[in-house]
């Protein structure tokens, strides 16, 4: 038989399993959609595989079936037990047919039509129910069901299979004694007809039951597996079961996933028993059991070695019958289509492929389908006739990255919009204001297909919904890169396995913990030596890595750890650190430290700080150690255990000794700052350049009014200063801070500065000088969208956004450091141009700067200008979002910056085969002199702007945008 | 290594003591009251095991070890029984249990002998009886000067879900 008949033998009879039960839940809640969708999907899954293996019947009976379920779904027909009763008779028309063709391996002859033309009525809305009760004469065909051909192959498959075609021929039989009536006593059943149907269901229920009591029973009659194959996947693969006359695939074994479990259970306990072994040889010396030992050890190895491999399998097993596909769609499309495959070998867990099979074979087949054109379409647009899909496939970082790739049509955005639009997934405004790949994204909803015509092999709004969820469903993610008229990729990154997973094993207060790799960014080592210590705002810690304060949350009392041993930086802490230290220092009073234990630990006095990201949401988890990296076995947790959100898992270490193994999610989620970070969306290097990305916002008191905020990752240092130590000196107040004085200054700038206690600073810093920003009270740190609602009157405000849905003054420290300090940006024009342009509004500006400081102010100015704005911190960055197509309006960009500067960036953006070549440039610099300028203009920039002066960049960029608004208009 | 006493593992599904078809129990001892347990839900005796501390769990539990490979949630009786943690200090015991697919530790006192109980000297919770006791437990044994209360598993583990 056909591998790829036998395959899809084996995944039919578990589609079909399914279906049944799914119609049976569907029928008592009528109005559950996902319920609906998911036996569309299926039915949807069995009708197209079916057209690729040339299986006609099955095709019709399932694609017929498949449009009342489409209606269903529509909600434009009720689910009511005779549907639902037409839709069983068609499964077991399905059932019996493929019963045939697994003995024989034809599709058995024989006539459907009757079927069909009843399904077809129910979908014309011809039938009795819609037609408004039609009289007896226009009443539904005889119901019989099952035409003789269909009853001849139950028949067959009943005498040859036993228990199995039995079940579904007393099924069929419990059908027919409530179905067999002829139309006239239907018409007379009329008024009763609420009783029929529940008896109808009653009947079923029993048939269900009887068939789920019976299914296990096949087994102990010693039958040959085919009768087996109804139990989901554990099936043995049919080709073994079809005894002598048929071809025997011997090279494989369809063996129960938890029999592998178990055998790797059971060798992990043979390693530890070997582990436990080589460490009583190491305490003798000359022992004779020293050589088999070491055989031993080798021999486990190997073995341990080969259970893992068991599970793992090359991707190309799912790739195996793409070629196929795309073959037969060719043909049925007139298209010319070539398919390339790279990176077979990429070898990944057996669950994880098992998964992804059918999401990669539906986008394939979206992309012959949707995106390649038809030859003639591929030659007017000036490309080769052949289409081509490169399926590409590799390892990176711990994940395996799947493309799928085509040189088609690409995606119609404007399709997509009318389709959302048309199904109220987003308002006109709201497309109006997203970026062509947010409005791509849009095709990951359910019901958004963008082909015009439904046809057999795609169309129906199933599929890259269901890719998408499938492909989350096992941690992995997808993304999707579209150009309209070059092609689509669409690129999906999987975790490695699901339950092998790197892991950093940390210990706090004496207890070890997993902490999956994959989440790992770095780590930090903190011990009294180090130059950045741990700060905290009100016994809330935090770290300041490299540019950017970092939120921290220690392991120890997260987890509400007996505070055995915990060392909290007491090297001259910046700021008082309140209850936590001082008690940390009591108890390291009182506790002596086991001496043993600090054997084991020499850096005594040292923090590690694991800097854990999810999504775009960085933060610390503070640790006592940090030991090694190990492969571990992910385990569930107990039942009684689920609730505790930290813990994703536990496992068994190679000592022998459980962990638990730390979820950062739900780390995440327990400190309360990564709500809505949806790792799943984008990628996080996406995510960080995106506009509309969360910012991390430092809110604090100061003066009258709302609280206000600034951009947490432009906060330097937090300080608390003893206001004795302030001077004043030449008409402001002074700090002595690390060996110069710092000018203080306050939001309304009229704060007078008390003379006793401590005030909260905060401190800004660019190259060698600081600042310092006085306030009453800290008060959080939060993640909110910077979206201005009110424009300010008040210079020193952005404005006011609404944060944690209380309004929030966003200070412009910009403004505040400037009129300070008329050199702090090295600017000497200072002449504010006219008023905002409000014909910003939507413009895409791309901003490169390499310093965060300048990015992290800029950007929520240019924001609440009304622009959407991209920010890069390396040209190089840029260039390669060129070369994916994203398009600006405008590019602003830093002069000097490493590995490319602002000039050469400048050229590069200029040249003959750029898309770029006419996005206007503008330069931002400290170094306005005239040589430079000229150099600026030479290279392409447009306009050249100080670092910085708000109104004046504001001000060239409307006016720059008209310009160039103008010029095009005059080129057209 | 751990002293590891294999009672009786047995799998028979039809198994159920509430219409008095069972009559072995282990019998276990803790805080001086003899329990029993169903023999047939018994997979395993265990001495001192060490025990890794789950955070954040709920009290009862102890927390888990590693049984051959497979991990098992250790169980507190004494506190599902609101008694006093156990005075001075004693050889810890305990009793694996399979429930809904996961092992169980239930930490014990001491364990006894496999009794076999007649189906007359079986009756229902006494009314008086503690409320939390009663929950858990199936019904009562009556003995020659002794009281055999009957642990109902999965009640005494669904009483710490919750």
């Amino acid at each position: 038989m056909d591998d790829l008949i036998a395959e899809f033998l084996t995944e039919t009879n578990e589609s079909l399993g399914a279906l049944d039960v799914d119609l049976v839940n569907l029928e008592q809640n009528p109005n559950d959609k996902d319920l609906l969708s998911n036996i569309f999907r299926l039915m949807h899954t069995i009708k197209g595989t079916c057209g690729f293996l040339g299986l006609p019947r099955l095709e019709k009976v399932a694609h017929h079936a498949e449009n009342i379920m489409g209606r269903f779904r529509d909600g434009d027909l009720e689910v009511i037990p005779d549907y639902v009763t037409l839709i069983f008779e068609s499964l077991d028309r399905i059932k019996d047919i493929i019963a045939v063709l697994e003995e024989t391996g034809q599709e058995p002859e024989g006539d459907d039509s009757e079927l069909i033309e009843k399904l077809d009525a129910v979908y014309e809305g011809r039938d009795a129910h819609q037609a408004g009760g039609a009289t007896n004469g226009a009443a539904p065909p005889a119901p019989e069901p099952t035409p003789e051909p269909a009853a001849e192959a139950a028949q067959e498959s009943k005498d040859s299979e036993g228990g199995d075609a039995q079940d579904s021929d007393e099924l069929q039989a419990l059908f027919d004694s409530v179905e067999a009536l002829p139309p006239d006593q239907i018409a007379n059943l009329k008024m009763p007809h609420e009783m029929t149907a529940e008896e109808r269901e009653a009947k079923r229920k029993e048939g269900e039951a009887v068939k789920q009591e019976a299914e296990p029973a096949p087994a102990p009659k010693a039958e040959p597996a085919p009768a087996a194959k109804k139990e989901e996947s554990k099936a043995p693969p049919p080709a073994a079961a079809a005894g002598g006359d048929k071809p025997v695939v011997a090279q494989s074994l369809r063996v129960n996933v938890d029999v592998l479990e178990n055998l790797m259970t059971m060798v992990s306990e043979l390693v530890l028993t070997r582990n436990q072994l080589l460490q009583i040889l190491r305490t003798q010396k000359e022992s004779e059991f020293s050589g088999p030992l070491q055989r031993l050890n080798h021999v486990v190895s190997d073995l341990q070695e080969g259970v893992m491999k068991t599970r793992m399998q090359p991707v190309g097993n799912a790739w195996s019958k793409l070629p196929r596909i795309i073959r037969d769609l060719s043909l049925e499309l007139g298209k010319k289509i070539n398919l390339e495959m790279h990176g077979q070998d990429t070898e990944l867990d057996r669950q994880v492929l098992d998964m992804i099979k059918d999401p990669l074979t539906h986008m394939v087949r979206n992309s012959a389908d949707h995106g390649i054109e038809l030859p003639a379409e591929r030659a007017a647009a000036g490309k080769s006739e052949t289409g081509t899909v490169i399926l590409n496939a590799y390892h990176e970082g711990g994940h395996i990255i799947i493309e799928i790739k085509d040189d088609g049509k690409g995606l119609n955005t404007d399709r997509i919009k009318e389709k959302v639009l048309a199904n109220g997934l987003a308002t006109e405004e709201e497309l109006e204001n997203m970026s062509t790949q947010q409005i791509q994204q849009f095709i990951f909803n359910a019901g958004l297909s963008t082909a015009e015509k439904v046809t057999a092999v795609s169309g129906r709004g199933v599929g890259m919904d269901v890719v998408r969820t499938n492909i989350e469903k096992i941690g992995g993610s997808i993304e999707l890169r579209s150009t309209e008229g070059k092609g689509s990729t669409f690129s999906i990154k999987i975790p490695l396995t699901l339950a092998i997973v790197s892991a950093l094993i940390v210990e706090a207060s004496g207890e070890r913990f997993a902490i999956p790799q994959l989440a790992v960014k770095e780590l930090v080592l903190i011990n009294k030596k180090s130059e950045t210590q741990i700060e905290n705002i009100k016994g809330i810690p935090f770290f300041r890595l490299r540019e950017q304060l970092l939120p921290l949350v220690s392991l120890t009392d997260l987890l509400k750890l007996e505070s055995k041993k915990i060392d909290l930086p007491k090297a001259e802490p910046p700021v008082e650190i309140e209850s936590q230290e001082s008690a940390n220092e009591d108890e390291d009073a009182a506790i002596q430290v086991d001496p043993e234990q600090s054997q084991n630990n020499p850096e005594e006095n040292s923090d590690y700080i694991v800097v854990t990201q999810i999504g775009s949401y960085l933060f610390g988890i503070i640790v006592d150690r940090v030991f090694d990296t190990e492969e571990i076995v992910v385990k569930p947790v107990s039942k009684i255990l689920k609730d505790i959100e930290m813990f994703s898992g536990n496992t068994i270490l190679g000592d022998g000794s459980v962990i638990m193994i730390l979820d950062p999610a739900g780390i995440a989620k327990a400190t309360g700052k990564a709500e809505g970070a949806d790792s799943s969306d984008q990628t996080a290097e996406q995510e960080a350049v995106r506009g509309e990305e969360k910012t991390s916002l430092l809110l604090f008191r100061a003066g009258e009014g709302a609280p206000k905020a600034v951009p947490l990752s432009i906060v330097a240092r937090l300080e608390e200063i003893d206001l004795k130590t302030v001077e004043y000196s030449s008409g402001q107040n002074m700090v002595q801070y690390r060996g110069k004085l710092m000018p203080l200054i306050s939001v309304n700038g009229t704060k007078q500065l008390g003379s006793e206690g401590n005030q909260p600073v905060l401190v800004f810093s660019e190259h060698d000088k600081s600042m310092g920003l006085v306030v009453d009270e800290i008060v959080d740190i939060t993640e909110a969208h910077i979206d201005v609602q009110v424009h300010s009157k008040d210079a020193g405000l952005i404005g006011s956004a609404i944060i944690e849905e209380n309004a929030t003054d966003v200070v412009d420290i910009g403004y505040l450091l400037k009129k300070q300090d008329q050199n702090w940006f090295k600017n000497h024009d200072d002449t504010p141009f006219g008023d905002e342009d409000t014909s910003s509004a939507g413009k895409k500006i791309l901003l490169v700067d390499d310093s965060p400081f300048f990015r992290n102010m800029l950007s929520p100015l240019l924001k609440m200008a009304g622009y959407k704005v991209t920010v890069l911190d390396n040209a190089l960055h840029a260039l390669r979002m060129r070369e994916k197509g994203e398009s600006f309006d405008l590019i602003i960009s830093d002069i000097e910056m490493p590995e490319m500067d602002g000039f050469e960036f400048a050229e590069k953006v200029r040249t003959e085969e750029s898309n770029w070549q006419n996005v206007p440039m503008v330069a931002l610099t400290s170094h306005d002199t005239p040589e430079d300028m000229a150099r600026g203009n030479v290279v392409g920039f447009n306009k050249y702007v100080a670092k910085f002066d708000r109104d004046m960049l504001l001000d060239t960029l409307s006016q720059t945008l008209n310009e160039n608004a103008n010029v095009n208009d005059g080129a057209a | 290594m751990n002293q590891t006493t294999t009672v009786e593992v047995a799998n028979d599904d039809d198994y159920d003591v509430e219409y008095g078809t069972a009559k072995e129990f282990l019998t276990i001892t803790i805080g001086g009251q003899l329990f029993g347990i169903p023999v047939l839900q018994v997979e395993d005796v265990l001495g001192e095991q060490s025990v890794t501390e789950v955070p954040l769990s709920p009290p009862a539990i102890s927390g888990s070890l590693n049984l051959r490979g497979r991990i098992v949630t250790a169980i507190n009786v004494r506190k599902c029984l609101h008694l006093e943690p156990r005075e001075g200090k004693h050889k810890q015991m305990s009793v694996v249990v399979e429930q809904g697919g996961e092992l169980y530790s239930l930490i014990i006192d001491e364990v006894g002998d496999v009794l076999n109980m007649n189906n007359k000297d079986f009756e229902n919770n006494p009314a008086t009886l503690d409320p939390v006791w009663k929950n858990i437990s199936l019904g009562i044994y009556k003995m020659d000067g002794q009281i055999l209360v009957i642990l109902d598993v999965p009640k005494l583990i669904d009483s710490i879900h919750n």
